[in-house]
């Protein structure tokens, strides 16, 4: 066994260093785990993970060490006999206890920031946006100055024709819907996404948002939040969907008041 | 012979030829051998696929010798095309799943030694016993020919959520007739682990020798029986899901397909169907199916540690609580695989606590594993090194469960490299630990030689830490967003930086698969040349310890034991030896 282990430890050192890991780690080791929000609810996503982290990593530890602390303390000895014991009640009542209060406490912490963001309706000047899915794309679409969604109709549906949503010609709400591919919202303003599917289940995930939210045929699912820093962020599939799974990506730019009535501008033109 | 086969002991006649004997036997040692082989085979293809998976990660795009020669369409030019990656994901997990995972701790084991432990001569059914093998076994050869038939093995996962699965081809490659062999598969599976819980749970109740109270059952036969409840609860669901899907697929109904969907701009003619439906029954099924991959390996875990610390188990009764703990709150639990898939957010919340209730037993089963440890006497044998190996798999797959339960942070965790490297941990790597702990452990009972301690320990040295070097770092990968079920990571900014980590779990891998080596030229040449084992080489105290290795036909040559006292007697003060075997009468002062 300690022949296996030596080898490993230099196998595992070579690696570290023939994969240029040790920047990797550096990093890491200075926290920098998750890429920096840009949302509000991003902030107390986050800090939901470091007091879970903090209350685990303390429990992991302790057992961790225990079990090693335990195998070696009482090894096998001549003249080391096993004490015969049944175990205690009064201890099992204890443990039993303890992790119950301890586990409670810190999982209530987090409900607070899930119902912000799937439960508590949008504010009345939140931006509707609506996402719909297909294999292997993302389709964006605005309501127009109206703010209203036009009808769309399955049966309508021809990608090649420019009309990958089914936009119904005949109904006059939809005539100013502008449907893009990338997403731009406005900074430090609430966002509503309406999140569809056309074909298979998909999800809509942006890292820096914290943004996660399964896209169901057959469903609307409303997604509320407000990005607070602007920049260009990736837009990912994360539930399994086909072939193209890996590479059904977007953009999101998170762009300034001025930026985002720019971009609107400039997307209407065409 | 004649006229024994007259008598009611007929069943009991050894077999002379070599089918009844070795093929269609009715000997529950037979079936739990048969069931450790398509183990074995299961999971050294499983193993062989993450290979590939892993080599396309980190080198995609690059040729392989000889894949092409097998799989002409899948990997053109020795190439694997993503649908290809997808493909062996999905028969990597069905394979470690059900193929290994539910059938060599149950089905193999418990098989074996669920009737000795408790003092039966068989199992309560041994014809339904053999069926459930044969139907297993089929459903292996069907899961299989998915790999060879056009567009190959689907690529839904081993989740098959629909409507990806139950379009058929035009959702992509490998969705026809590889996902429809895929469903007949597992529902054949599913018959096949109804069959085999029936006769655990009938067994265990029905079949216990004189003296072997409820109480004084090993925590093994506790593990084995509430795990065959859960299979019975379980498997019905899925079966029944399974079914659904098949029709959704040829019959024209729409249970899970919703109307207007339009795929590759073509209108799909289903309508009103729900894709959340499917998942609410598989989830039914599959979070069940964790707890049936890993509660026979805490029985294995809680009889090596109290073994080899010369210890009575700390607990029993609470270990026997917690066990049933887990069992019922494990149908309480499913929707916590669904907190982004658009159900009611309330409910997250709702299964979000009782999903923390769950880490209470799992925390009782941890600390009493170390009380048994606390003043024994402990014997590093490899077998019990691995019993250590999966206490510590098992605290640290259930931290990082932790952080997936609640619901605000599995916003960012969810479908994440995060998840995989939690479940590969606990329900992965755990539960093989608890499989290798008894594969030592009772190989000289189940062949009559013994394995190799020198290198069994060599093999847990870089298993142990072959594992960890694998699945810690994915953490990490979670932590910077990677999604999982990714063929290729070349197409998103953000997940360059994290190539030099992918290329290190590889690598990790390859080693650590490679070491697997190891353990099968141990088993397979001790299996020839072994050392003859004693009838009791660990000195232990349960039932399978009083016979010959291997048992006769009827394990107890026609005598059934009679039993006086619990499964962990160590080390009682005033007897002779460190251990009591549970048919020794008690002396009177104790």
């Amino acid at each position: 066994m300690l022949l296996a282990i030596t080898i490993w430890i230099f196998t595992l050192i070579t690696v570290i260093l023939f994969t240029d890991l040790v920047p990797e780690m550096l990093e890491l080791a200075s926290g920098q785990w998750f890429p920096e929000t840009a949302s509000v609810h991003g902030a107390i996503v986050d800090a939901q993970f470091f007091n879970t982290l903090m209350v685990t990593g303390v429990v992991f530890i302790l057992a961790q060490v225990a079990l090693g602390y335990l195998v070696f303390r009482y090894r096998e000895r001549p003249g080391q006999t096993a004490y015969y014991y049944h175990g205690s009640n009064k201890m099992e009542w204890a443990w039993t206890a303890a992790t119950t209060v301890l586990f409670f406490v810190m999982v209530s912490m987090g409900y607070g920031v899930w119902l912000d963001v799937y439960v508590h309706a949008a504010p009345e000047d939140a931006i509707q946006i609506e996402v719909t899915a297909q294999q292997f794309a993302w389709n964006i679409r605005y309501p127009g100055p109206d703010g209203q969604f036009g009808i769309v109709r399955p049966e309508l549906i021809d990608d090649a024709a420019g009309n990958p949503l089914g936009l119904d010609p005949q109904d006059p709400t939809g005539e100013d819907d502008l449907v893009v591919p990338t997403m731009a919202i406005p900074v430090n303003r609430p966002i509503e996404l309406i999140l569809r599917s056309k074909d298979v289940t998909h999800n809509f995930s942006v890292r820096e948002l914290r943004l996660k939210q399964d896209t169901v045929p057959g469903m609307m699912i409303p997604l509320r939040f407000t990005a607070t820093k602007t920049g260009k962020y990736e837009i990912a599939c994360s539930e399994l969907c086909g072939m193209g799974h890996h590479r059904m990506r977007s953009f999101l730019d998170v762009l300034s008041d001025q930026g985002y009535a720019d971009w609107l501008e400039d997307q209407s033109e065409f | 012979m004649a006229d024994a086969a007259l008598t009611s002991h007929a069943v009991h006649e050894a077999p002379t030829g070599f089918i009844r004997k070795w093929i269609f036997s009715t000997d529950h040692k037979v079936i739990g051998i048969q069931y450790f082989f398509l183990a074995l085979f299961s999971v050294l293809l499983g193993m062989i696929l993450s290979i590939f998976i892993r080599f396309n990660l980190v080198w995609p795009g690059t040729e392989i010798p000889l894949l092409e020669t097998f799989f002409p369409v899948g990997a053109p030019g020795g190439v694997m095309t993503p649908e290809f990656y997808l493909s062996f994901l999905t028969m990597h997990g069905t394979l470690m799943v059900f193929f290994v995972l539910t059938t060599a701790p149950q089905g193999g084991f418990g098989n074996y030694f669920l009737p000795i432990q408790i003092g039966a001569d068989d199992m309560a059914f041994p014809n339904l016993n053999m069926l459930s093998f044969w139907f297993t076994f089929v459903a292996l050869v069907v899961l299989l020919a998915a790999f060879f038939v056009t567009g190959g093995a689907p690529i839904s996962g081993w989740t098959a959520y629909p409507p990806l699965s139950a379009l058929g081809e035009i959702a992509g490659p490998g969705l026809g007739t590889g996902q429809t062999l895929w469903i007949v598969s597992i529902a054949i599976f599913c018959v096949a682990a109804l069959l085999g819980a029936l006769n655990f749970i009938t067994t265990t109740i029905d079949m216990r020798t004189e003296g072997m109270t409820l109480m004084r059952m090993p925590l093994t036969v506790w593990s084995w029986f509430v795990t065959a409840i859960l299979g019975l609860l379980a498997f019905g669901v899925l079966l029944a899901a399974g079914i659904l899907l098949l029709m959704d697929r040829s019959a024209g109904t729409s249970f899970f397909i919703p109307g207007g969907l339009v795929v590759s701009d073509q209108i799909i003619d289903h309508k009103g169907g729900s894709p959340l439906l499917w998942q609410h029954l598989f989830w039914f099924f599959g979070h069940p199916e964790v707890y049936i991959a890993i509660l026979p390996g805490m029985g294995v875990t809680s009889q090596l540690l109290s073994t080899f610390s010369r210890k009575p188990i700390f607990g029993y009764r609470a270990m026997v609580y917690a066990l049933f703990g887990i069992g019922i709150l494990g149908f309480m639990v499913w929707g916590h695989h669904m907190f982004m898939s658009g159900m009611s957010p309330y409910t997250a919340i709702f299964f979000s606590l009782l999903t923390t209730v769950i880490a209470v037993p799992s925390a009782i089963k941890t600390f009493n594993w170390l009380g048994t440890l606390w003043r024994g006497n402990v014997r590093l044998t490899t077998p019990m090194l691995f019993a250590v190996g999966f206490v510590s798999l098992f605290v640290t797959g259930g931290v990082s469960g932790l952080f997936l339960n609640q619901p605000s942070t599995d916003i960012y965790l969810h479908d994440t490299y995060f998840v995989v490297a939690h479940f590969h941990i606990i329900m992965g790597v755990a539960a093989i630990f608890g499989i290798f702990g008894g594969t030592y452990y009772w190989f000289s009972k189940m062949f009559g030689r013994q394995m190799s301690e020198f290198w069994g320990k060599v093999h847990f040295g870089f298993t142990f830490v072959g594992v960890y070097a694998i699945f810690t770092p994915m953490h990490f990968l979670g932590m910077a967003g990677n999604p999982r079920r990714y063929a290729e990571l070349t197409g998103f900014d953000f997940l360059e930086p994290l190539a030099s980590i992918h290329l290190f779990i590889t690598i990790a891998a390859f080693i650590t698969i490679a070491s697997q080596l190891i353990f099968l030229i141990n088993f397979f040449w001790s299996l020839f040349k072994g050392k003859k084992a004693e009838i009791n080489p660990w000195q232990a105290t349960t039932l399978e310890w009083e016979i010959p290795s291997p048992p006769p036909h009827d394990n107890f040559a026609g005598k059934l034991p009679v039993v006086y006292r619990g499964a962990y007697e160590y080390s009682v003060p005033g007897e002779p030896l460190d251990y009591s075997m549970q048919t020794a009468p008690k002396t009177a002062e104790s």
